[in-house]
């Protein structure tokens, strides 16, 4: 389990990586490396040029501006779980990623690698979903923005030319009285989870005035069940209106692969939208 | 024609400077270049952490990492946990104590674990310590001697004991 | 005397390498001039081999050679031994070291390249063109007897390797007269080795010096060097086979393995030394597993719970090559009757092919499987007759007074088993004592009212231990005074260098530090068996007490002259024979040492023999049987269909413990492993023989975060067959772990009435059972 021969780049600038990426044909971008080394280990990816952001300046790190968080891709999980900014503005993210492998892993792994790397079940694109997040990404031609919803392609295919680079994560963060709750199922601490849901709501009150519920792993890539956050709205934030949600959830599209039936993850998807809410409910600050 | 690159690197406190081709994982540098075979490689697909060293204070897959992206930083391995006068860490003699190892493949990436966790969370719970070796697989211990060495390492770290 | 060792907890010998980094695995070693190789491995389940081209390969800059069957010599065209011939194997069926003309398994060795580096060796193997034609693979057992199955090998008429069947007591007498016969079916799936560190050999030949030396990760130096030196047909003095620290074996490495062959014939053709690592994907396709079991048991019984009798059929899932006898069927019968007086038994297995890795052992071996089948057979009768599992089971156990009891099965060598002593009924009052079983209802009721279901489930379990023949030890003092000890029994992390250092030491009167330990060597010590079934301690303890004790006798003796004193006031105590009362006058055994081993013109003392040596052989007269009762106690989430392990209670004996902390360590290690058979491991494959679960990912280990804490109380009943009353204890925490989990679950969920049919019960299975009772119960209420 040794990588096939490769060049090693190490460039110091999004510049000069977005050059490295476009002048050379079968390259692959490596961040926290926590996906992409596994993968060249195991030649099951066998890239000519590997170019490394981790000596590029300037995109990592979080910073408000305008009630938006802003969030490099260098962004490492570990960072992202003490930054200060992030656990008051968006406290559903550190509570996800206690759930996101190990601290050793976390130690590494980057939230653009995540974003890229685009594993269906993958607690970070889940959140980013729900936080109807804009990625920007950077090409030989300069930048664009994609809104999350256009960000999956396909199973594990982000829309992301070969010669660009995810540089910044952006999104809205929501009032300080929202509630936020994060459920997912693995069969194993850290492992990837089977179904995750994070769900995010406002209460005014008594009544449900904001919802975002977002699934990971049921789907080739995360979703957002649309017709539960559209149903809530209005409605009283208890269980029973959560029970509503839950059962929209059960009724969604769902894949089946060796190991788990889509029946079974559209059981779980039931269940976990079911506690996810209740959480959410219950950290609502109604005061 | 392999793609070798000049490195500089710390390892438990000792400066190395090596050529080392730039596939090579820091696992496998720290092994067979540095003949620091303390590190152990047990899966090399990040999962079983028995590769975990401790890279500018953080613990890290070594499997994980290329070597060439070490240089200019600090590395600890097992080798450099005990003491300058060869005394076992707190940790060490806890796991010693309480049977924490076995065939001690896993023990490397345990302490090397074990020592960043407990910097970072001095007073911690079992459950606490269970989560945090989620990614070091035994297959031998059943884990509860290397939770029980941790327990006690963290209360002796501490001086409370 | 002074300090006793037997029996405290002596912290271990070997660890302050171990925890500093400087332990020595086989990938450790780095000698002159090594090459490096990596394995092509079928990607087909079973294939014709119409060429294999290796030209690109070779030219590769940095390979030094490609090999294929063909490149080895023409005398090594030639399957592998069968390492435990057995009448009952029919179709004898083991690998080429490297694929001859048909590959019948994903993983098995077709070539090999030699390079400069493991990375350029890999790199080679990409460019070998093998042309295949891919054959029907067959990989469910449970239709492969089938007419018109495909067949694991193309040469065969058949599936069926052999059919065994253990059958003693009056089977139809015992159906007839019971009030009651009930049955069930079901799946046991037990997964691969998944010791931390893969397997690995590197070799050395030195055909003017010392011939060939291979150094292997590996549980039983002796049988390789017999295996290799027979099928190299070269006399074993010339093979020198050496296994270091090893990390973890479980069973898997206690066989012989092609590489085993490959790399020592590679290097001697090479003329240089030859090291290969598995990897761990090449350990999920090489590295021999256990499979799937399909067990039909119908169990008869009165009224009162007592059973008369056990009847039914296993179909064993073998794998694809017989590397290892017929251990595993045969081994997963000879434990029924498991703790019970059952009077009558007739349970036959089919030994079937299919395309999957080789069978082999695995912690336990085939014990798990057979208490799993006693164990659940007494759970049925518990349950339909409404008794309480602990009542059924005090109402069959085997009592202290029947001791020894003769089961009616016979072990492998024919040997009746016997159960030596015990006292099963006692453990499991301790165990129900220490898991507050009493309680539990309380317990339940209280968490069900808050939406939670818990659940408790019992097992007991036997187990056969030590299985003979010996594992001898030599003990020698030498003119430092240092002890050596030598024994052919080779260590995974058990300990026995600890182990076998506190007995010496206490009967040698030594320090432990002051002991040179020195095993799994075969140039060290002239013959082993290794580590398996829970035989060290058995074998090896009687072995080095008796050395201890004759290297005692005789520095006394020598010292009595020598002092000119009586024997009998003589003591030993930190290597120095002391004359009781006097203590200034004393004699070294270091000194006795050198009396022994006299320089030129000088002499050995009358009546001494040279060297302060002795060897023995001692060890267990029969097998030695370990015994011991679980509690599980689970939750399961009806929203997920997760099973948390909530607490584990283990109550055993293995009789006189020599360090209770490594024992204990075996127990806790043995339950996890267990419970990751109950809950988590599972090796899949598609049809075509594919593996899938091929990484840590994908293939669950059990992680410190879902196993509970294990709570471990003992008995000690000392065992008559052998000298210090000891038993194995390597794999009593595995044997009867999944059954107390599973009859949990089933406890947990008693209101849904669920019966659980296979293991590793996963939740989304769990769950399926759960809805269904809730839909047919709805649906029932409805018509
Ligand atoms: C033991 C273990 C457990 C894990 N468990 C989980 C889990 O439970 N949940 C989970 O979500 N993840 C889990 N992961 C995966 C981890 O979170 C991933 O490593 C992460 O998703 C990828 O981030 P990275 O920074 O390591 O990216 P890398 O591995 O470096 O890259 C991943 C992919 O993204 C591309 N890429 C990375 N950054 C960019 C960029 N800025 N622009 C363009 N392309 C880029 C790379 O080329 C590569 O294809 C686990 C990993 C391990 C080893
Ligand atoms: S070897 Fe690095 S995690 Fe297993
Ligand atoms: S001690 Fe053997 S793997 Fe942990």
């Amino acid at each position: 389990m040794k990588p096939a021969p490769f060049i090693y780049h190490n460039p110091l600038t999004p510049e000069d990586a977005v050059s490295l990426l476009a002048s050379n044909e079968e390259a692959k971008i490596l961040a926290g490396g926590q996906s992409l080394m596994p993968m060249l280990n195991m030649r099951f990816v066998v890239p000519d040029h590997v170019i490394d952001l981790n000596n590029v300046t300037g995109i990592d790190g979080v910073t408000n501006r305008d009630n938006l968080l802003e969030i490099g891709a260098m962004t490492r999980q570990c960072d992202l779980m003490a930054n200060d900014l992030v656990k008051s503005k968006a406290p559903i993210i550190p509570e996800a990623l206690e759930h996101v492998g190990h601290f050793q892993t976390r130690n590494r792994c980057t939230i653009g690698g995540s974003l890229c790397h685009l594993d269906p079940a993958a607690e970070l694109p889940c959140l980013m979903a729900a936080y109807d997040a804009n990625l920007t990404v950077q090409g030989p031609e300069g930048q664009r923005e994609i809104p999350f919803i256009e960000w999956p392609l396909a199973y594990m295919i982000p829309n992301l030319a070969p010669d660009e680079l995810l540089t910044k994560i952006s999104f809205r963060y929501w009032s300080l009285n929202h509630g936020f709750g994060f459920e997912e199922f693995a069969r194993r601490h850290g492992d990837f989870a089977i179904v995750a849901v994070a769900a995010l709501l406002e209460v005014d009150d008594g009544k449900i005035t904001r919802a975002a519920i977002s699934i990971g792993g049921a789907n080739i890539s995360p979703v957002r069940l649309v017709k539960a956050e559209e149903a809530l709205i209005g409605m009283l934030a208890n269980e029973d209106t959560y029970k509503v949600a839950a059962d929209i959830a059960q009724e969604i599209e769902s894949i089946s692969d060796a190991y788990v039936t889509s029946q079974y993850r559209q059981r779980l998807a039931g269940t976990l939208v079911q506690r996810a809410l209740v959480k959410a409910g219950d950290r609502v600050n109604r005061s | 024609m392999p793609d070798i690159r000049e490195i500089q690197v710390s390892v438990n406190g000792e400066d190395h400077s090596a050529k080392v081709e730039t596939r090579t994982s820091l696992g496998d540098f720290l092994r067979q270049n540095l003949g620091l075979t303390g590190t152990h490689l047990g899966c090399e697909h990040g999962v079983c952490g028995a590769c975990t060293v401790i890279l500018d204070g953080e613990a890290v897959r070594s499997c994980l990492m290329l070597a060439v992206q070490a240089n200019g930083h600090e590395v600890t391995t097992v080798e450099g946990l005990a003491g300058e006068e060869g005394e076992l860490h707190p940790l060490q003699e806890a796991f010693w104590k309480h049977h924490g190892l076995q065939c001690g493949f896993c023990t490397p990436g345990m302490l090397t674990s074990l020592v960043a966790f407990l910097r970072d969370n001095p007073n911690p719970s079992e459950r606490d310590i269970r989560e945090a070796i989620s990614g070091n697989i035994c297959r031998c211990t059943g884990y509860q001697g290397i939770v029980d060495a941790t327990l006690e390492a963290a209360k002796v770290m501490q001086g409370r004991v | 005397m002074g300090v006793r060792y037997l029996g405290a907890e002596v912290q271990r010998m070997e660890d302050p390498r171990l925890l500093t980094g400087h332990g020595r695995y086989v990938d450790d070693i780095k000698l002159e001039g090594m090459l490096h190789a990596a394995f092509l491995r079928s990607s087909q389940a079973h294939a014709k081999i119409h060429s294999i081209d290796i030209t690109a390969a070779s030219d590769l800059v940095g390979v030094h050679r490609v090999f294929t069957l063909a490149d080895l010599g023409v005398n090594y065209q030639k399957p592998m031994n069968q390492l435990y011939p057995a009448p009952v194997i029919e179709q004898n069926k083991t690998q080429y070291p490297l694929a001859k003309d048909e590959v019948c398994y994903v993983g098995e060795t077709i070539a090999v390249v030699i390079a400069d580096s493991r990375a350029i060796a890999e790199d080679a193997l990409a460019l070998i063109n093998v042309e295949y034609k891919t054959l029907p693979a067959v990989i469910d057992v449970r239709t492969a007897l089938e007419e018109g199955s495909p067949l694991a090998h193309s040469d065969t008429e058949s599936n069926l390797m052999g059919k065994m069947r253990s059958k003693f007591g009056d089977i139809e007498d015992a159906f007839n007269k019971a009030d009651h016969v009930f049955s069930a079916g079901f799946m046991q799936h037990r997964g691969g080795c998944h010791s931390m560190e893969t397997r690995g050999v590197i070799a050395r030949d030195d055909p003017w010096g010392d011939g060939l030396t291979i150094w292997t990760s590996a549980q039983s130096p002796y049988l390789i060097r017999r295996a290799l030196a027979n099928w190299l047909g070269e006399p074993e003095e010339k093979i020198r086979v050496i296994a270091p620290d090893v990390g973890g074996g479980f069973g898997p490495k206690a066989g012989f393995y092609p590489e085993e062959i490959v790399i020592p014939l590679v290097a001697r053709i090479m003329e240089r030394p030859v090291k290969w690592i598995e990897d761990r994907q090449e350990h999920f396709v090489s590295t021999t597993t256990q499979r799937d079991q399909y067990w039909d048991l119908e169990v008869a019984c009165n009224v009162d719970g007592k059973i008369l009798g056990l009847r039914g059929k296993v179909t064993h899932e073998n794998g694809a090559y017989i590397p290892y006898g017929i251990l595993l069927p045969n081994s997963s019968l000879t434990p029924l009757p498991g703790a019970y007086s059952i009077p009558a038994i007739d349970v036959g297995v089919d030994i079937i092919f299919t395309n999957t890795v080789p069978n082999s052992p695995v912690r336990g071996a085939g014990r798990p499987c057979g208490i799993y089948a006693v164990e659940r057979m007494v759970q049925v009768v518990s349950r339909k007759l409404g008794i309480d599992p602990a009542v059924v089971r005090r109402r069959n156990y085997v009592r202290p007074e029947q001791m020894p009891y003769e089961t009616g099965a016979k072990l492998r060598g024919g040997d009746p088993v016997v159960y030596d002593s015990g006292d099963y009924e006692a453990l499991l009052d301790k165990v129900l004592e220490l898991s507050d079983y009493e309680s539990f209802k309380d317990r339940q009721i209280a968490a069900r009212k808050e939406g939670r279901f818990l659940g408790i489930g019992i097992s007991s379990c036997i187990e056969d231990t030590g299985m003979g023949p010996y594992e001898g030890t030599t003990v020698r003092v030498d003119a430092s005074g240092k002890v050596i000890v030598k024994t052919g029994a080779a260590s995974q992390g058990q300990g026995h260098h600890t182990m076998i250092s506190m007995i010496v030491a206490d009967n040698l009167g030594v320090k432990p530090e002051d002991i040179i330990f020195e095993s799994a060597d075969t140039a060290k010590f002239p013959h082993g068996i290794g580590a398996i079934g829970s035989r060290i301690a058995a074998n090896v303890a009687p072995s080095a007490f008796d050395a201890a004790s004759k290297v005692r006798e005789k520095a006394i003796k020598l010292a009595a002259e020598i002092l000119e004193t009586a024997e009998a006031d003589l003591d030993i105590e930190s290597g120095i024979v002391r004359v009781n009362g006097a203590p200034d006058v004393s004699i070294s055994l270091g000194e006795l040492a050198v009396k022994l081993t006299p320089p030129s013109s000088t002499r050995v003392p009358t009546g001494f023999e040279p060297l302060l040596e002795a060897t023995s052989f001692e060890g267990s007269a029969g097998s030695p049987i370990a015994s011991g009762s679980n509690v599980a106690e689970v939750e399961v989430d009806n929203g997920t269909g997760e099973v948390k392990v909530l607490r584990y209670s283990v109550a055993h004996d293995c009789g006189i413990m020599i360090n209770p902390m490594i024992v204990h360590g075996q127990i806790v290690g043995g339950v996890v492993h267990g419970i990751g058979n109950a809950l988590f491991e599972r090796m899949i494959y598609d049809k075509q023989g594919q593996p899938l679960t091929m990484n840590y990912g994908e293939y669950l280990l059990p992680l410190a975060s879902e196993m509970p804490r294990i709570d471990v109380t003992h008995m000690e009943t000392p065992s008559p067959l052998n000298s210090l009353g000891v038993k194995g204890a390597g794999e009593g925490g595995t044997i009867p772990a999944a059954a107390a989990v599973i009859a949990a679950i089933e406890n947990a969920l008693e209101e849904f009435s669920v019966e659980i049919d296979y293991y590793p019960v996963d939740p989304q299975y769990l769950l399926g059972l759960i809805d269904s009772s809730i839909d047919s119960k709805s649906s029932s209420r409805l018509s």
